[in-house]
């Protein structure tokens, strides 16, 4: 395994480094364990950010279950799809597309060489 | 006040239509049914079926259950011998009494015996109810020659059934030439050369003097003309007369010709009593078709319902059939009898095709129409006629083969009371009610409406309506798979076939656009892997998977998986059940049975996945596909192996079928069973292919399904030996796989299936596509590359690393919590969660 261990001490609203490129799975998603949080990492090589995080937790099916989805675009913006029930989620803000006022939480993430950076907010 | 009483004497097509009609009206009568055949009530008009393959019980329009549920009182094989009018009370033969306030008369009529010499002898049969196709059945056993008298309607479907039997055929008509009601001369002609050139011999204008015992054969015609012909057996077909011998004999007014003189409410002269269908003789006329007889139980159902201005008009009696394999159409007045009326008349003697349309004087409307060896027309042109549709200023160009440019009348150009579906009685207005009332697809509007579910010959005209109607609203009748795909599913296969697409990428770059979405990329997947048969945790097909797919194993509600391993035709052994036993111990997993024999470990989370199967995989199982849209089960009864009434080895054909095709990858999931005799313990009609065990070998039952709208399977072929049943299947599934839609089960595939059952039997049975030999090739192919995804995942480190829950540490999903219930795990609820979070901190 390569992903990077031994994250304790965080500090708020501080980038970190969760694991490697090698860790992510192209056009799909990972889930990381980022300061207690589960956060899903979606990795799209072909787009100017290429990595975007949002919170593992579906908050219409109430399960850790984000990160499993399959990710696509719908009229121009990038989603992912939850695999219990379906609803889509913007990956830029985390805005369900079929519920209004349901958002997944979001994280800032970068890709820096082979390493992917999370900034978890306090 | 009491309850009115109902009494429905005669359980035909027509009396068991009048009940589900009054039934449907919800009117609290008591309704007491009686039927003088020892069963229900059958699609007569199917008769014929049987002799192809169809088991008696499948023409069954109702069974005692039906009306059992319905609180109809049914009593079979004790017919009425009298109406006592004064007492208000029917007797039958057994000296029965059923008394009744109003009583509706659907007594039929017999078949039409001329009175010849000899036409009594046992081997001159009579073709009307199913008991009569027994002693068909069993004279023709010891048969070579047999005759049908009759070249109607009737006589030449019997004639069918004669050749279908083996026998060499004969017609011998009356009148100068066949079917003469419906068709004129020129019609007439074609059908006699179509019929002539598949061996069946007709003989027209004979008037049989004598029917006298042979030596060459059984029987002997003579004919006024001094001709004879030899024959084993005779069967008569030539016409039909009303059953109105109750009705004469309790002083009812019958026809100088027979029939009960009915009324436009279908009154006799007796005001509480009723006559409906066959044995009705209205404005002078007997309707001898079901669709009228229809109309008229409506009539009656509808005015013991409260509504008095319920009439009978009369009703058309058009009709577009298949005789011998020949479409023949006919039309209003085919022969052209209307004074003033001008013909155009098209004949290609090559193709033999005949078409004659008749028109008003000036051209502008349609009287008639007689259509022989090409029915295309058909619906267009009863549309024109049946709503005084002005006609295009050529009127023979719909009939002659155009160059093109045929005028279309489209669906949007008939007016709301256009009758669509005559059978059912169906308009366009009721197409439209339906679609207003939720239905979004065809196979809804058939269900909702019932149209297109009788005879099927408005299947097409249907569908266009249906489609233009949905679309005339904007409707996804646009049927491209999602926005990134402007395809079916049924295209992008081909497509994918055809410029030999093995990506999703190369799909998107060639024929879509934009990034893919969860509804196209596991379509996609599945178009793949039923055309390369790749391994779907290939790095390619990754990222399109439904994760049960990702995973291998199915997400329940709390984010955890179950497993379901396959146990084919649900044969186990002890070891391998213990080790079931074990593994689920170990891991405490929830463990049940599944409705598929099989048995189902539930909890399992996704980073104890690979270390289960480990364990199962190192026990001889293999993945069970019950995460894929693939084969689930082939469920199978004990069979002749153990059972006392077993006829073969249901276990065994089981196991080969599911070994078979397990792996492969469907439109949608599918499910199959052998049962070992016809007590069906399997429940083999349930499922998308099913298969009964018979004395001669197997009979294939297709698209049936249970769940949530159920649907019996179709019989689709009997008594086929191993190899050919096992190519039938395979040609059967790989063409579901090639042409449905996106999750689609074959049973709505076949309900949208232009033709249906039919069509299905020429594509499979008679290669009428000349695509048997690729579909079995590419079977072949799905089953030579099998590989149990589980064996090869659990040995590449590469697939396993998607199995880690956090990919940066060893921590489980603290979100999954279960509670104990009955000795086992079970998710525990959002409140049971607080407090057990809350009591461990």
């Amino acid at each position: 395994m390569t992903g990077v261990k031994g994250m304790e001490a965080v500090k708020q609203d501080e980038w970190q480094v969760v694991c490697t490129r090698d860790d992510l799975v192209a056009n799909s998603g990972v889930c990381a364990l980022v300061a207690g949080e589960q956060v899903a990492i979606y990795y799209l090589p072909d787009t100017d950010r290429q990595v975007y995080a949002l919170g593992n937790r579906d908050p219409i099916g109430k399960a850790n279950v984000m990160s499993r989805g399959i990710v696509g675009d719908l009229g121009g913006k990038l989603v992912v799809a939850s695999p219990l029930y379906k609803q889509h989620f913007e990956l830029e803000t985390g805005a369900c597309l079929e519920e209004e006022g349901v958002f997944l939480p979001r994280f800032d993430a970068q890709l820096d060489g082979e390493l992917v950076h999370i900034k978890v907010a306090g | 006040m009491s309850t009115r009483k109902i009494l429905v004497v005669g359980n035909g097509m027509v009396g068991h239509h009048f009940v589900e009609s009054l039934v449907g009206l919800n009117t609290a009568d008591e309704i007491t049914v009686i039927g003088e055949e020892p069963r229900p009530a059958y699609d007569r008009v199917h008769l014929s079926e049987i002799f192809s393959g169809r088991e008696p019980a499948d023409l069954a329009l109702a069974t005692r259950e039906t009306y059992q549920s319905w609180g109809v009182k049914a009593h079979f094989g004790d017919p009425v011998q009298r109406i006592e009018r004064t007492r208000r009370e029917v007797v039958t033969q057994g000296g029965r009494r059923f008394a009744y306030d109003k009583l509706v008369l659907a007594t039929g009529s017999f078949p039409f015996v001329p009175p010849v010499k000899g036409a009594d002898d046992k081997r001159c049969l009579a073709y009307r109810t199913i008991d009569d196709l027994g002693h068909i059945k069993a004279t023709a056993k010891d048969s070579e020659i047999g005759v049908v008298v009759g070249g109607g309607l009737l006589g030449l479907e019997c004639a069918n059934a004669l050749r279908n039997l083996g026998l060499k055929t004969h017609v011998v008509e009356f009148a100068p030439g066949l079917m003469g009601v419906q068709l004129d001369e020129g019609g007439s002609k074609m059908l006699r050369r179509k019929i002539e050139a598949l061996g069946v011999s007709v003989h027209t204008g004979k008037n049989t003097q004598q029917i006298v015992q042979d030596e060459a054969t059984a029987l002997r015609m003579d004919f006024a003309d001094d001709s004879a012909l030899g024959t084993d057996m005779i069967v008569f077909s030539a016409g039909i007369r009303p059953r109105d011998q109750l009705a004469r004999e309790s002083e009812l007014a019958v026809g100088e010709r027979g029939g009960i003189v009915v009324d436009y409410k279908c009154k006799t002269s007796d005001s509480d009593i009723f006559a409906i269908g066959e044995c009705a003789l209205f404005g002078g006329r007997i309707y001898g078709l079901v669709a009228p007889g229809y109309r008229m139980a409506e009539v009656v159902a509808n005015q013991l319902a409260g509504q008095v201005d319920a009439t009978f008009q009369g009703a058309d009696m058009s009709t577009k059939l298949k005789l011998l394999g020949v479409d023949v159409g006919s039309i209003g007045d085919a022969h052209g009898r209307t004074e003033g009326s001008i013909s155009y008349v098209f004949s290609d003697e090559r193709a033999e095709v005949y078409k004659r349309i008749v028109t008003s004087g000036d051209g502008k409307t349609l009287l008639g129409a007689v259509l022989v060896g090409d029915c295309e027309d058909y619906d267009t042109l009863l549309q024109y006629f049946l709503n005084g549709i002005e006609l295009p200023d050529e009127p023979e160009s719909l009939i002659v083969p155009a160059a093109g440019d045929k005028p279309l009348l489209g669906a949007a150009a008939l007016p709301m009371t256009a009758t669509v579906c005559s059978c059912h009685n169906v308009t366009k207005g009721c197409v439209i009610e339906a679609i207003d009332g939720g239905c979004c697809s065809l196979g809804d509007v058939k269900s909702e409406t019932k149209a297109s579910t009788g005879c099927g010959g408005c299947a097409a005209m249907l569908k266009n309506v249906v489609e233009t109607e949905l679309s005339a609203r904007g409707v996804v009748v646009d049927k491209s798979l999602c926005e990134h795909f402007p395809y079916t599913r049924q295209e992008l296969f081909h497509l994918a076939q055809v410029g030999e697409v093995k990506t999703f990428q190369h799909m998107l770059n060639q024929h879509g656009k934009g990034r893919g979405c969860d509804i196209c990329k596991p379509a996609v997947a599945s178009i793949m892997a039923s055309l390369w048969n790749d391994h779907v945790l290939e790095l390619p097909h990754v990222g399109l998977q439904d994760t049960n797919d990702t995973f291998l194993a199915n997400m329940q509600k709390d984010g955890t998986y179950s497993i379901v391993p396959r146990i084919a035709g649900g044969e186990i052994t002890p070891e391998k059940l213990i080790v079931l036993g074990e593994v689920a111990k170990e891991y405490g997993l929830y463990t049940k049975i599944t409705g598929g024999q099989r048995i189902d470990l539930f909890g399992a989370r996704q980073n104890q996945l690979p270390d289960i199967w480990r364990k199962l995989v190192d026990a001889g199982f293999e993945t069970g596909h019950a995460y894929g849209k693939s084969l689930r089960t082939v469920k199978s009864c004990v069979g002749s192996t153990w059972c006392r009434y077993g006829v073969q080895d249901s276990v065994g054909m089981a196991i080969r079928l599911e070994n078979r095709y397990k792996g492969l990858r469907s439109p949608h999931k599918l499910k199959s069973a052998v049962s070992g005799c016809t007590r069906e313990c399997a429940e083999a009609q349930s499922k998308d292919f099913g298969v009964i065990a018979t004395e001669n070998g197997w009979n294939l039952y297709l698209c049936g399904n249970g769940g949530m709208k159920p649907r019996h399977a179709d019989l689709f072929a009997t008594d086929l030996d191993d190899d050919t049943l096992i190519k039938y299947i395979d040609r059967f599934l790989m063409f579901y796989v090639r042409t449905a839609d996106r999750l689609q089960r074959t049973s709505v595939w076949m309900d949208n299936l232009e033709g249906g059952l039919d069509y299905l039997r020429e594509v499979i049975i008679d290669d009428s596509l000349g695509i048997c030999a690729e579909l079995e090739q590419q079977m072949a192919a799905v089953v030579g590359t099998y590989q149990c995804e589980w064996t090869t995942t659990i040995n590449d480190p590469e697939k396993l690393k998607r199995f880690r829950q956090f990919v940066n540490c060893d921590d489980e999903d603290s979100g999954v919590v279960f509670v104990q219930e009955r000795g086992q795990i079970r998710p525990a609820r959002a409140e049971e969660k607080i407090r057990l979070v809350a009591s461990s901190k």
